[in-house]
């Protein structure tokens, strides 16, 4: 990986001249944007379903999130299993508002007609009733005390993930809670939290979530097919930007020394870094971009709920990122649009059948067993993923030490030795 | 000559078995000393104590001009502190080149905002150049250090070390694996290092710690059995009944 | 008297019968005195008719009322006279003399009209039956006769029970009597010193009987007044506005005693508002202003002082009443005394109630932990073995719970399809384990990130491998009869039977294991490929054999988890991951790679998830909830766990 080594020369040269995969990948990204726009019902000649366009810019929101979880485990090498949750929680932030605005907006219209002007508490328990209704409250629970103010809930789209993995993190690393033992704390964690959003007294609606996310307040004038598009624009250029943030981050020292934490913390210690905050500084900022490309999401999918926050979310994030080829910013991004979109395609009936005489088999239904599969299969036989597909056509393959390419973990090659 | 460290009375037990017993050393600011003694003797749980990998169950560490206490601080702050450690098996960061090697040990702030912001300088370059030539690895420099033969590696790890700057130098079994030539050379990076610090080897090899030429602590079953000059300790008798054997 | 005796030559001439039929015998007289209710024969009327036949004293009335309760009482049109009589045929009666059962012979049924008491009435008669039963000399007649004056207790039981309880040898009997007497001694007693002390002696009963008894004598009505009344019945004082007693309902108390102004609710302002509504005014006051509480109130007051609308208490009012009046509550189902006597003996059955509650939580906390042992025993031993993480340990256990399924689709025999399964699912989920060992794991040692994404990818296509083949619906594993029911220890304390074998197989695994890892060639070969594979290799262990056979151990001792949490839980293709946090969770909080920090890991999640069950009954998410967050934070304070390794086993 050229990226990984300090160019002799001492001069500055711009991030992306400096690594070509990040301009390939910038240009992609506004040719596919371009591209989707010219296509689309709302802008263009109307080649692409608005239904479509929402699917690509999720699909883009989830190549974010995936670049978030190839930043802290494909190189600081925490096995995080609980930056979906962290993606949910951006997207319940921002659900609060676009559900409490638009309830807000019909209650008034309604109240408007009848014989006195409306009081706030009467609006106030108009809303309360149309949004928790349906778990039999009536009140609004203190959560939801600044659901009227978009700044604010914008603004916990970044804090509320932000410090859920800052307390998390920093009991966690501070108690050197490493490997496979942190990955099954922030499995835990993820459990207990989707646990607690599925109660009905938890003030987010329990198993309902929270729904009619895509009709934006204020704006039922605008076609979802442009607001389809608007999102999709959001979520290119989050998309982009995360990816000059995450390939700026892993360029310089910093990135040494957290691909450095990933191979050996505790030699990364006794050079005198604080691994611990490093480790917290990784794991936080990733939750943060993993809770901007979830408020993204949302307003598209148009509805949340605890489901989407299961420990089983995050394990597929790590799916899509072990299969794109983790270690490299752009497989992540492979991964994820490639993996879900495929999902898409099989999960939605799309895919032919295969008639083998005895036994139909429908994808429907069996696509599951193919990604496990196939996910095991690329553990075993690819683990640099579809990434490697990269190496083989640029021709950089790694140094072939001692006749074994066993990817970032640096234990087994450690223990090779050792045996040798 | 200032005594840098001293260690007074430590003492730590796994599960029952005292690795370290009452333990006192001590040594100057620039002095190079040798630590040998059987296997068990407690030569590395020594080196965890005073990095801070190992807490002592009793004992006192204190540490340079205002006697700081190493027992409450953590791995990174008494790296920081100046006390550098080369471990016995060579640990590099494999995956990186020899030059980002040399380039995170290089003494710079270690906050991760700060290296976050860190862009290196001309000089930064130029001390990366020279410390790889003294370490023989110059064409190396853009090589992958896991490339590098094992004593390859053993040096990059004593020149990440000398890119610290640090005030006490703890090392294990350097010329582990090394041929003579190799070993030769290691001496010598050790004495001109002990110039303007504290150098402490761990060392098996009698004839390696005699070419040091240095002050020698044997240890046995975690306490100091004798202390002084390569000949003195050899022809003590508790010490060749120690290494021959009873 | 003449009429009867000619109509008695008449029926004698027509129906031959063996013997006269003694019309004036004592208890023919009582019959005969309630004839018209007895023949009426309605619930309401026919109590003074059942009283006299049982307080007569005559021998027979015991017969009488069996009969009449059995509907083979029958009376003769003409003469009116009550025989006892069994159907010979559909014609043909076969009649016997009411005041000593003699037969008297036979007759044709036109003659007479059967009795049918209803089942009210027949209820009447049981309950006058019972002083009969009381002294039967059949013991089991004695205590359903103990079981229906409980059921329906009365005043009048009192005193036959006292004088049942004189004559009765039998002592289980004798006692259960004692017992039923103070309970009505409670309820009926003219004493009040009678009532406390028998209230008193039940302190500490468990019985359901007890506090059901006791509970009416507690009840109380809230009041208000001036000021607290010195009387004793005054059960406790409330404050308004508190969580027992709110303010709203305490002024409506008020309000209808007459004490106080009514006040109006939010939205009958408002309706009473826009009925005043006119010309876009109410009383003056502009409806485009009338958006806050404050302009309504306003705008009712000057419709009240216009005389439109009814003056009702404002806020301020409301509270300056509430100031006034104190609110208590007062017994009113019994004397102070009695009521208090009954609210401390409550107490203290209260007390013991809650320290059997807490037995029986931890009988359940017992058999989750049980559960949870079972569940992870596997994964620890291929965890602290192999230092292999197998997210598909709780696929295993969906595999070893479906193996049960199929077994009893075929084997029908609900004992011998658990005996047989047990060792089937062992063998299935053993054979996955090795399979997946050689396959997947053996690649890749040393590299545990990865191997946890690779199981899972293998969990979630046995998942979904599990959904195709059952479905998604539920399949019941159903548990042989001698496995149906609880063990009862009192009325609080119980555990099923289920429960307690789930208990003892796991107790038989960790005897089991524990032996195979102390006692036998594989676990020493075990533990040393544990401490030292290297140094086990070279003394001519096979490691590759130990992790295969370990791994497919641990899979095995799954499988049959499976079987178990299958008798009492549903069977599903999703029941795998339900159980898998728990699992590990014990695991890390035992200390990985010990049996007995399992044991212990196991017994603290189960308590600690049943005792934050408890404390939040209505909320079992919660309670998992809480219980994974206190794990995070024992995990911050014991990172190894439990039982901890240390210094060089602990790098390994």
């Amino acid at each position: 990986m050229s990226e990984t080594s300090l160019t002799g020369s001492h001069t500055r040269t711009p991030l992306a001249l400096r690594f070509p995969s990040v301009l390939i990948f910038l240009a992609v990204l506004g040719l596919f944007t371009l591209g989707v726009t010219i296509l689309s019902e709302g802008f263009g000649i109307g080649v692409i379903s608005t239904s479509f366009v929402k699917t690509l810019g999720k699909t883009l929101c989830l190549c974010l999130v995936a670049l978030a979880m190839d930043l802290v485990w494909g190189y600081c090498g925490i096995l995080s299993l609980g930056h979906m949750a962290f993606f949910g929680l951006g997207g319940y932030a921002i659900g609060m508002w676009l559900m409490y605005e638009r309830t807000r907006l019909i209650v008034v219209d309604s109240l408007v007609a009848s014989e006195l002007p409306p009081t706030a508490q009467e609006i106030s328990d108009g809303i309360a009733t149309q949004i928790f209704g349906v778990v039999g409250a009536s009140e609004f629970p203190p959560v939801w005390a600044f659901a009227h103010s978009l700044p604010i809930q914008l603004a916990f789209v970044v804090l509320i993930p932000g410090l859920f993995a800052l307390i998390f993190g920093w009991l966690a690393f501070r108690s050197r809670v490493t490997g496979v033992y942190l990955s099954i704390l922030t499995q835990a964690m993820t459990l207990a939290l989707s646990l607690y959003l599925f109660q009905n007294d938890s003030g987010l609606r329990g198993n309902n979530g929270l729904s009619g996310l895509q009709n934006l307040p204020s704006l039922d004038a605008v076609p979802q097919a442009t607001v389809s598009l608007w999102f999709f624009w959001g979520s290119a250029f989050a998309l982009g930007a995360g990816y000059l943030l995450c390939a700026w981050i892993v360029s310089g020292k910093f990135g040494s020394v957290i691909r450095a934490i990933r191979d050996d913390e505790a030699r990364v210690r006794f050079l005198g870094y604080p691994v611990d905050a490093f480790k917290l500084f990784i794991f936080t900022l990733t939750a943060v971009i993993a809770g901007i490309a979830g408020a993204l999401y949302y307003p598209q999918a148009g509805i949340i709920n605890p489901t989407e926050i299961a420990p089983i979310a995050s394990i597929y994030l790590a799916v899509w990122v072990a299969i794109g080829g983790r270690g490299r910013l752009y497989g992540a991004v492979i991964g994820a649009a490639f993996v879900s979109l495929l999902s898409t395609w099989f999960t939605g009936g799309q895919a032919p059948d295969i008639n083998l005489g005895f036994y139909t088999i429908q994808w429907v239904n069996w696509w599951t067993v193919l990604l496990g599969l196939s996910f095991v299969a690329v553990t075993l036989f690819a683990p640099k993923g579809l990434g490697g597909l990269v190496d083989l056509i640029v021709d950089r393959t790694s140094p072939n030490r001692h006749g074994a390419d066993l990817g970032p973990d640096p234990g087994a090659l450690r223990e090779k030795e050792a045996e040798k | 000559m200032s005594t840098l460290l001293e260690v007074s009375g430590v003492s730590v037990s796994f599960d029952g078995f005292k690795a370290i017993n009452n333990l006192s050393f001590q040594i100057g600011t620039q002095e190079l000393r040798a630590v040998i003694g059987p296997n068990g003797a407690g030569k590395t749980t020594f080196m965890d104590i005073i990095t801070g990998k190992t807490r002592p169950d009793e004992g006192r560490i204190s540490y340079g001009e205002k006697g700081l206490s190493l027992l409450s601080m953590s791995e990174s702050r008494i790296a920081q502190a100046g006390i550098g450690r080369k471990f016995q098996r060579p640990t590099v960061f494999e995956d990186q080149s020899v030059a980002d090697n040399l380039m995170m040990a290089l003494r710079k702030a270690r906050g991760p905002l700060s290296v976050l912001m860190f862009r290196p300088t001309a000089a930064d370059h130029g001390r990366i150049a020279e410390l790889a030539g003294e370490i023989g690895l110059s064409r190396k420099l853009h090589s992958k250090s896991g490339e590098l033969s094992h004593g390859q590696k053993q040096w990059l790890e004593i020149g990440m070390l000398l890119a610290q700057e640090p005030r006490l130098l703890l090392v294990d079994e350097p010329a582990a694996g090394m041929t003579p030539a190799e070993r030769e050379h290691t001496t010598d990076i050790l004495r001109e290092a002990a110039r303007t610090r504290a150098v402490v080897v761990v060392e098996h090899d009698m004839e390696f710690v005699r070419r040091l030429g240095c002050k020698v602590t044997v240890l046995h079953e975690g306490s100091v059995l004798a202390e002084g000059s390569i000949d003195h300790v050899t022809q003590n008798e508790r010490v060749i009944d120690v290494y021959l054997g009873r | 008297m003449l009429n009867i005796l000619r109509l008695l030559t008449f029926a004698l001439a027509v129906a031959a019968p063996a013997s006269a039929q003694q019309a004036d015998a004592p208890i023919q007289k009582v019959l005969q005195e309630h004839g018209d209710i007895i023949s009426k024969s309605s619930r309401r009327t026919i109590g003074p008719a059942i009283d006299a036949l049982a307080d007569s004293g005559l021998p027979a009335a015991r017969e009488v009322l069996n009969r009449w309760q059995a509907k083979q009482m029958w009376r003769n049109e003409e003469t009116g006279l009550y025989v006892f009589a069994e159907e010979v045929d559909s014609d043909t009666l076969r009649i016997f003399d009411v005041a000593d059962g003699m037969e008297i012979g036979t007759a044709p049924d036109d003659d007479y009209d059967q009795l049918k008491p209803n089942s009210g009435i027949r209820g009447m008669i049981g309950a006058a039956l019972v002083r009969f039963q009381l002294t039967d000399p059949d013991p089991a007649m004695r205590l359903q006769a103990l079981e229906t004056i409980a059921r329906d207790a009365e005043a009048a039981h009192l005193q036959t029970l006292r004088g049942a309880i004189e004559t009765e040898q039998d002592k289980a009997i004798a006692a259960a009597m004692v017992r039923l007497e103070r309970l009505l001694t409670i309820q009926f007693a003219e004493d009040d010193a009678d009532r406390i002390k028998a209230i008193e002696s039940f302190a500490g009963d468990l019985g359901v009987d007890v506090r059901a008894t006791l509970n009416p004598l507690v009840r109380t009505r809230l009041e208000t007044a001036d000021a607290v009344p010195e009387t004793k019945d005054v059960a406790r004082v409330l404050s308004p506005a508190s969580d027992a007693l709110p303010r709203e309902d305490a002024y409506d108390l008020l309000v209808s005693a007459d004490l106080a102004k009514p006040r109006i609710s939010r939205e009958d302002k408002r309706a009473a508002l826009v009925a005043n509504l006119e010309n876009g005014a109410v009383a003056g006051v502009q409806v485009a202003t009338l958006d806050t509480e404050a302009a309504r109130d306003i705008a009712y007051a000057v419709l009240a002082q216009q005389g439109k609308v009814e003056p009702v208490a404002t806020e301020a009012e409301i509270d300056a009443t509430l100031d006034k009046f104190v609110f208590f509550e007062r017994y009113i189902a019994a004397p102070p005394a009695v009521a208090l006597a009954a609210a401390s003996a409550l107490k203290s059955i209260e007390n013991k109630v809650a320290v059997n509650q807490g037995l029986d939580l931890g009988l359940d906390a017992l058999s989750l932990a049980s559960i949870y042992f079972l569940a992870a025993i596997g994964l620890a031993i291929t965890f602290g073995v192999m230092r292999v993480i197998n997210m598909a340990h709780g696929e295993f256990i969906m595999m070893g719970a479906y193996t049960g399924y199929v077994v009893q689709q075929i084997v029908p025999d609900y004992t011998l399809s658990i005996i047989i399964a047990l060792p089937l699912a062992f063998a299935v989920t053993f054979g996955a384990g090795v399979a997946m060992e050689r396959l997947v794991i053996r690649w890749l040692y040393h590299r545990p990130l990865e191997t946890l994404l690779a199981t899972f990818g293998i969990s979630i296509a046995l998942q979904q491998i599990a959904k195709n083949i059952f479905g998604t619906q539920a399949r019941p594993l159903t548990s042989p009869d001698w496995l149906d029911g609880s063990l009862i220890i009192n009325d609080i304390v119980s555990i099923s039977y289920i429960r307690i074998a789930i208990f003892v197989l796991a107790l038989l695994f960790l005897g089991l294991i524990l032996l195979v890892m102390n006692r036998t060639r594989l676990g020493l070969e075990v533990r040393a490929v544990t401490q030292n594979p290297r140094m086990a290799a070279s003394m001519g262990i096979n490691p590759d054999r130990i992790n295969m056979l370990t791994f497919g151990f641990g899979s095995g001792i799954a499988g049959i988890a499976g079987v178990a949490i299958g008798l009492y839980a549903k069977v599903t293709s999703e029941m795998g991951s339900d159980y898998i946090v728990q699992s590990f969770m014990t695991v890390v909080v035992g200390g990985v790679g010990n049996i007995w920090g399992t044991l212990l890991g196991a017994t603290l999640v189960g308590t600690l998830q049943k005792g934050i069950e408890f404390l939040n009954p209505s909320n079992t998410l919660a309670a998992q909830t809480y219980m994974i967050l206190f794990i995070i934070l024992f995990i911050q304070f014991r990172p190894r766990g439990i039982i901890a390794l240390k210094g060089r086993a602990a790098e390994a």
